[in-house]
């Protein structure tokens, strides 16, 4: 039982807290911007950078049992997908569901 | 003839604000995408001996899948909190940014503070991404509602997939769960694109999707924060120079 108590304090100490702290201070600066204001052009491309970057950081460092499958195949998938989302009417359905096809077909081929 | 009303913003209650919200997650990708990548978060910490009410704890209170994940699989193999709480803190650097780019589009000048602290903990990628999307034709008094109507929806779509993930957890086949962690960057590339209206929006993306794997790959410390301020900065430098141009 005490085991379990101590799984929810380290829940709330290094994962709670620490994950917490940028939406925080998120509302701390956002507290004087207004939706036309420059700082708040900057945040908006800051933060679609960081959020490319962590798409691609996947696709090319993959984590866990995604690395199994070979980086062209990875780089393949994200393509057709991209692809499909533009051709079928900018379908965001359409665009994952061609890109998962892809993923899993080129890794039944290669034999995952 | 009378002119039927397109919208009526001030009959609308924000009860019926946060219910549009709610169901607006539903038509979006985001919300499959949720489950399928809980499903595949939850076969992780099934694996690592966490209980399935203690990730459900996780998913309220981090709300945030990178950060969970890492969460999950170091304190499974027993690193040291302290590092671990760094790792997680790292891993959600884009929060910042995300907060602040979403907040001024549903403040107004008379909201308190603490109608923003649920809109700010429930932003995520997915919640970010739909509100800059869904939020920008709605009136300024409904978005808050609209916002914790989807955040929360969201949340539920990856409880849902968290309570699935568990109980199929030692069946989950490899390619089956490699399947589900592509769902992350497939959906993210997809819906940041069909968000991308600026050329700064377009830049920033660019910009991030070469250095964000550059600057890891070089073992650059903080890569994603570096990305983000000098893919973001440079989108944002080079859009004001073509502006000022004109």
């Amino acid at each position: 039982m005490s085991g379990e108590l101590h799984a929810y304090v380290l829940l709330v100490l290094v994962g709670f807290l620490p994950n917490e702290i940028w939406r925080m201070l998120g509302l701390v600066v956002a507290r004087g911007i207004d939706e036309e204001s420059e700082f708040f052009m900057w945040a908006r491309a800051v933060a679609i950078a960081v959020l490319a970057g962590v798409i691609a950081k996947i696709v090319m460092l993959p984590p866990g049992t995604l690395a199994g499958v070979p980086p062209g195949i990875r780089l393949g998938a994200i393509a057709c997908g991209f692809v499909a989302f533009l051709a079928v009417r900018r379908s965001v359905f359409a665009g994952v569901i061609a890109g998962e096809v892809v993923l899993i077909l080129g890794a039944l081929a290669y034999g995952i | 003839m009378p002119s039927a009303p397109t919208i009526d913003p001030p009959q609308r209650s924000a009860t019926a604000a946060f219910l549009a919200g709610f169901g607006a997650a539903w038509l979006s990708v985001m919300a499959y995408v949720l489950i399928g990548t809980y499903i595949g978060l939850a076969a992780l910490a099934h694996d690592f001996g966490f209980s399935l009410w203690w990730l459900a704890a996780s998913t309220v209170l981090v709300w945030a899948g990178p950060a969970q994940v890492i969460l999950v699989s170091a304190l499974g193999a027993g690193a040291a909190p302290i590092e671990v709480a760094i790792a997680v803190s790292l891993s959600s650097v884009r929060l910042l940014p995300m907060v602040i780019s979403l907040l001024p589009l549903i403040k107004q000048p008379q909201t308190r503070n603490r109608d923003l602290l649920l809109p700010a903990h429930l932003t995520a990628v997915s919640m970010w991404i739909e509100a800059l999307r869904l939020l920008p034709p709605l009136p300024r008094e409904q978005r808050i509602p609209f916002a914790n109507g989807l955040g929360l929806s969201f949340m539920l779509a990856a409880q849902i997939g968290g309570g699935f993930g568990y109980y199929l957890a030692t069946s989950l086949p490899p390619l089956l769960s490699a399947a589900l962690l592509f769902l992350t960057p497939m959906s993210f590339l997809i819906s940041t694109t069909r968000n991308c209206r600026l050329l700064s929006d377009w830049l920033a993306l660019v910009f991030g999707l070469v250095l964000g794997p550059l600057l890891a790959f070089w073992q650059v410390g903080l890569d994603l924060l570096w990305t983000g301020i000098v893919g973001g900065s440079l989108a944002y430098g080079i859009y004001r120079l073509r502006e000022a141009r004109r």
